[in-house]
Order: C-alpha cells, then structure tokens, then sequence
C-alpha cells in the first residue's frame, strides 16, 4: 500500500526540501547574484546563482579563500553541541569568502541572510572546479542556521524563484538591445 | 493499655493543656505501637487523663503503678472509671476512700473532658482526629471505587499542609526537655510523623472498605489523600524573612512554602529565634483541615513490540510544524489507541529502536517499539487478551500491523536502547540515475564490503543535532536492474548510517556516496527498512 505515491516525476533533493531564494546584483554590482537554498527546517546553504559571473564566460577558479579579513577567517569557525554554540554570527552583508578567477577577477560572496555559521565548504578549497562542476549542491559555500524566531523573516529582503527569473531574462533583453 | 512509662507523664500533661489530640500526645511519647493508634480517639483521651490522674490523686498509686503491670493496670482502671460515667457503687467498691470526697471535682474533670474531646488540636489540625474516622474512610473508599481501578493492594500516600511541620516545631520545643528526660537518644525523629500515624491508622480500613486487598509499602496502586488549611497557611511566612535562602521562586511552584523548603528552614532556625517568631505551643486553630479530592496512581505498566509501517505519507509521531498538524495520524497514535483503552491508561510515552521516516516504510519483522503507558486502571491481561488487542490493533487500519506484543518490565525496556549502535539494519531503496546505466555497469556494487563512510550529521537533521563526522559502515549491497534510469539497491548496515544521504551525497558531505561510486548524480526514491535486526522484545509465535 503506497498512499498515493507518484513515480514517474522525480523531483530533485533540492526540490522536495529546499526552497530557493535569490540575492541579484550584491551590493549593487551588476549580476552577482547569490542563491539561498532553504531547508524546510529553516537552516540554509549559501551558493553562487548559475548567473554568477564565476560561471559565466568560460572561467575558471584560481583560488578560494576564506580568510575575509587578516583578523578573522571563516575556517577557524567551530560550532558545539546541538545548541551550536561558538559559531560566527553573520549579518545580511558579512562576506563569506573571496574567489579569485584565473582571468584574475576577484569576487566576495556574502553570507546574505542574518544567521550563525555551521560550516563552510572545504572540499572546494581542494577542487576549485566543483564550484563551477556543481554550483548548487557540492559546490555550496557555506551553511547557516537562521535563528529560529527569524527563520521566516530573514527571507523577506530576497527574492523568490520567479522574481529572480524575471529579473534575469530583463537583462537578457537589456543586453541584447543595443544601446 | 497505652505503652506509657512514667516519664511520659510530664510530656502528657504539658501537652494536654496545650491543646493536643490524644493521637499526637501518643506521637510525642514516641509511642510506636500501631494500635494506640487505632483505638477511638476518646478511649485514648481517657486513658491518658486516667494515666496522669494517677499521680495527681495520691502517692500511693504511684508507687503502685511502678511496682507491676497488674496493679498498674488496676490503679489505670481506677483512675479511668474517676473520669467516666461508671456507676458510683464499682467505684466505691474500688476505691473507697477517693470517691466519697472527689464528687464535685469528678463533675468538673468531666466537662473539662468534654471540651478536650472536641477541640481541635493545635499540631494536626484535626487529621488524626475526625479527618482519620470511619466517615473519611468510607469517602476515601468510595473516590477509589468510582475510578473503577484493578488493584489487589494499596498503599496510601499523604499530602499534608506545610505549616503543620511548622506547628509540629512548635510542640517540639514545648516538649523537648521532657521527651529528652525519658531517653538519651531520643530525639525529634523520634517523634512519631502525622503521616504515619495517620496510614497506621487508615490503611488497614481503606483496604478492609475495599474488600480486604493488602497494605504494601510499595504497592502498585497509590491512594492520594491530601488536606489543606488555609486559615493556617501565613504560619510559615516569618521562615521567609529568617532563611530567605530556602525560599527561592520556582517557576512551576503556586507557592515557594512547599513542605521541602519548610522542613529545610526549620532545619536552619535557632528554638530562640523560632520562639521570637512563633507562638510555644501554637495556638487554636478555628477549623479542621480541608480534604482534597483522592488522587488515584497506578505506576506505569509497559508495553513491547514489533511494528511494521506500510504506509510513505504516515510519520512515526504526530507531525507538527507552526503548530499545525501535517499529516492526520501517525504510527504512535494508531498503535496507542486500542492499547490505551484497553489499559485504561491517562496517557503514553512511545519510543523506538530508531525511527524511520514519515516516506519510508518498515517491511519485515518490524521495528521493535516500546510504550509506558501512564496510570493505567487495569494492567492484569492473559497472553490471549494480549493477543486479542494485537488483533484489535491491526484490524483497526491497514497503514500499521503489530507483532510480538508483550507486558514487559521498565528494565526490560532498556535492552531495546542498548543494542542499536552495534546492530545492524536491511534496507530495499529505489534508485535513480542521471545518466543512463546497463545491467553490467551496476553490478560492481554487489561485490563491495564493509564500505565505511565519514557521515556529516546531515542537512536535514543538523538543525536539532550536533555538528560531527561519523563513520558508518555499508556491510553489503545488492542490486536489482529495473531499467537505464532505475534500480534496486539493498542495503545492510550499521545502525544510524544514513541511508538517503549516501545515495545523494547531500551537499557532498557524505564520502563515499552513489554519486561518486556511480559517477553520475543519484536519488533515492522510495526507501523500505527490511529489518531491524535487534532481538529484543522476544518473538511470540504465532
Ligand atoms: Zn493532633
């Protein structure tokens, strides 16, 4: 007896658990667009949208660093017990990590919503190449657990799938114009 | 016969006067025969006023009272019948020389009898007087019947205002240098409690009233009697300004003069302190203590088996986000409710040997569960009634089926929690592949053993669990082709290894995973737990 249940659709992990958020253009330069996949248990996973300029134009990763600043690195981040205690607290705009292009353009990706830091992802300091193999699951940035009273409200200042879309395809028809 | 000596008399006299119950003199002479109890009331009384009346008549019967028991008892039935209604000739014919002269006085220790017999005593507030009479038990019986429980012994248990500890002090210290002139170990705990008293007193009849089931310390089934006296409750208050440490407000407390906190402080407080606080001995209380409604308990009787789930929209527990209810049952619920009614029971604790997801069924023998059921009102079953509720459970819906059900002891239980690090699960899960695959491209996994994998808690769960890496070892695989994009993958394994997240990698934070060993991306789609090999509770054969 399966209750109903459907086979022939599959939708993917991201699908059945995650709800995706979008951030365009941070902090007002132009297509460096972030994507928060949030976990119906409110916790989220910070990644590049697939419009990132890091994915685009054929580049390749340099290097990843996490160190965002002389006095504070995000791989020194430890979080104990269930309670996670003595992990970073982040605010909308506090960066994450800078990538560094072999074109040697740099970008900073920031965590974007307000929450304390789990982990980052280490894998990617060791192949670079996932973040561009796989931008949206093994390539992930970092996670982090909104408080619990916020997990709602820290969503409010990002934008929903099809918001993000809109935006997106207007640049598309922006670009294609000739100005 | 009252077992009193002749130290004892001072301690009667002094507490006589000060307005004590014929029972709480006895618990101040650390009288610890459980019929001085028993017997009425005002035959106590009398003795005792008969026993000191002794004294009070002349030399002579003292000596007499301290020669041997027989002219003891004699000089008591002589003082007895003084302070009674006894025709004057037996007394004449007993003692001639007192009775003539003692008339006027007889007429006068008779009403200043009367008065004793029905003041309220200023220790117990009336519990070991008409509150212990056959009045309450009958009440305390007929509260029990009503709850219709299955019982065959008893034990009361007593709730009693903590300013009583208070007042208890109180005569204490009116008393202390009598009771300690009687022994040089006796002291305060010597004092026989209320609540003994008052079980030696009532147990036996509550038990008889609710034919003839036995009085065990630890019984099963406890009898609740509580009594309350407001008009006394600001006693306790000058404590709070003397030991303010004993009182600390607690949240789930009405009151922070609970009986611990009270005993503690009495503990703590100086006798002269205490009398600068408090009257010696405490004063007349207006009215009795107030009897609160009879709490019924049952300990908890505990319940095993094994459970299987057919169900992928069915969750273990009941499900609740935001307070709103997401699926409309749950394997617990209907598990819990034929059992609940059958037991009678007020509520349920429900655990399991792991838990498996709201989508995933459990195939096979099932998964062993336990539940405590909380104050059940009949615990008493044969294994055919058992196994009539199994049936009962099962036919009330096809989303579940029950085997193996079975009282067992809390103990017992435990060896359910025990086994399931070490043990091993099976599971049947259907897979999906990106890319396309053959039958020879999968067959690779068949011959792969004890795989260990380094499991970060994953996504799903790590927001009530701790951040760790955990090594969980695959014993084996097999697979099963279905078609290019599908297959069967089954699985045994360590207890606690993630079976979803090492098909899909989640995030990469599960190495090895089916993606890598695949190398294209994998899910999981429907996921069967075979079998959860812990071998607790025991089977029962069919
Ligand atoms: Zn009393």
């Amino acid at each position: 007896m399966d209750c109903g249940e459907e086979k022939e659709h599959a939708p993917s992990v991201i699908d059945r658990y995650y709800t995706r958020w979008y951030r365009a253009d941070m902090k007002g330069k132009p297509c460096e667009d972030h994507c928060i996949l949030q976990h119906s248990n409110r916790l989220c996973v910070v990644t590049l949208a697939e419009t990132h300029p890091v994915l685009q134009k054929g580049r390749t990763v340099k290097c990843i660093n996490y160190q965002i600043s002389t006095g504070c690195s995000r791989l020194n981040n430890k979080v104990s017990g269930k309670s996670k205690r003595g992990g970073q607290f982040l605010t909308d705009f506090a960066p994450l990590c800078r990538i560094t292009c072999s074109d040697e353009t740099e970008y900073t990706i920031y965590s974007c919503i307000r929450g304390r830091l789990l982990e980052v992802n280490e894998a990617i300091l060791e192949r670079p190449s996932l973040l561009l193999e796989k931008p949206s699951t093994e390539g992930y940035i970092a996670v982090i657990l909104p408080k619990f009273d916020e997990s709602k409200s820290i969503t409010e200042n990002l934008l929903s799938r099809e918001d993000f879309e809109i935006i997106v395809s207007k640049r598309g028809i922006a670009q294609s114009q000739p100005s | 016969m009252l077992p009193l000596r002749e130290k004892d008399k001072p301690i009667i006299r002094k507490l006589l006067s000060a307005g004590c119950c014929a029972r709480c003199i006895l618990r101040f002479c650390c009288v610890s025969v459980q019929a001085a109890y028993r017997q009425p009331q005002e035959q106590t009384l009398e003795e005792l006023q008969a026993f000191i009346v002794d004294e009070e008549n002349g030399k002579c019967q003292d000596c007499a009272a301290t020669e041997s028991t027989g002219t003891n008892d004699k000089s008591h039935d002589a003082a007895l019948s003084e302070t009674s209604e006894d025709p004057p000739s037996k007394r004449a014919k007993l003692e001639p020389s007192v009775s003539a002269t003692k008339s006027e006085e007889d007429s006068a220790a008779l009403v200043k009898q009367k008065d004793e017999e029905s003041r309220l005593c200023v220790v117990c507030l009336g519990i070991l007087q008409e509150l212990c009479g056959t009045i309450q038990v009958i009440k305390i019986a007929e509260a029990v019947k009503a709850e219709k429980y299955e019982f065959d012994s008893l034990v009361l248990s007593l709730s009693l205002p903590a300013q009583l500890c208070v007042r208890e002090h109180s005569c204490w210290l009116h008393v202390k240098e009598e009771v300690r002139a009687k022994g040089l170990v006796l002291d305060k705990d010597d004092v026989i409690q209320v609540k003994e008293a008052f079980k030696w007193i009532m147990q036996g009849q509550v038990a008889k009233e609710l034919g003839g089931v036995a009085v065990v310390t630890k019984s099963a089934f406890e009898v609740g009697v509580e009594f309350t006296h407001p008009e006394t409750d600001t006693d306790c208050h000058f404590l709070a300004t003397t030991c303010p440490d004993c009182f600390k407000p607690t949240k789930n407390k009405q009151s922070v003069f609970t009986r611990m906190a009270v005993v503690k402080a009495l503990e703590k407080i100086s006798d002269a302190r205490f009398l600068k606080h408090y009257p010696c001995p405490p004063t007349q209380p207006t009215s009795s203590c107030t009897p609160q409604d009879i709490q019924c308990l049952h300990v908890s009787v505990f319940i095993a088996g094994r459970y299987n789930k057919f169900c992928r929209s069915l969750p273990q527990t009941p499900w609740v986000i935001d307070g709103e209810r997401r699926m409309e049952s749950s394997v617990e619920e209907l598990i819990a409710a034929p059992i609940l009614s059958t037991f009678r029971a007020d509520g349920f604790n429900f655990s399991s040997s792991g838990r498996e997801d709201v989508d995933v069924r459990t195939l096979g023998n099932g998964r062993p569960f336990a539940m405590e059921l909380l104050n059940p009102h009949r615990c008493r079953f044969s294994t055919a009634e058992i196994k009539q509720l199994q049936e009962t459970i099962n036919k009330s819906s096809d989303k579940i089926r029950v085997r193996d059900l079975q009282i067992v002891t809390r103990e017992a239980m435990s060896r359910m929690k025990e086994g399931e690090e070490e043990k091993t699960k099976s599971y049947t899960a259907l897979i999906w592949t990106q890319k396309p695959v053959q039958r020879e491209d999968i067959t690779f996994i068949d011959d792969i053993k004890d795989l260990t994998l380094d499991q970060k808690t994953p996504l799903r769960v790590l927001h009530r669990r701790a951040l760790a890496v955990r090594q969980r070892v695959i014993h084996s695989m097999n697979t099963r082709y279905v078609d290019p994009h599908h297959f069967y993958l089954g699985l045994k394994t360590q207890a606690g290894t993630y079976i979803k997240e090492f098909v899909h990698g989640d995030f990469g934070r599960t190495k090895p995973n089916l993606c890598q060993l695949l190398k294209t991306d994998t899910d999981i789609l429907e996921l069967d737990v075979e079998s959860v090999d812990v071998d607790w509770p025991p089977a029962i054969p069919e």
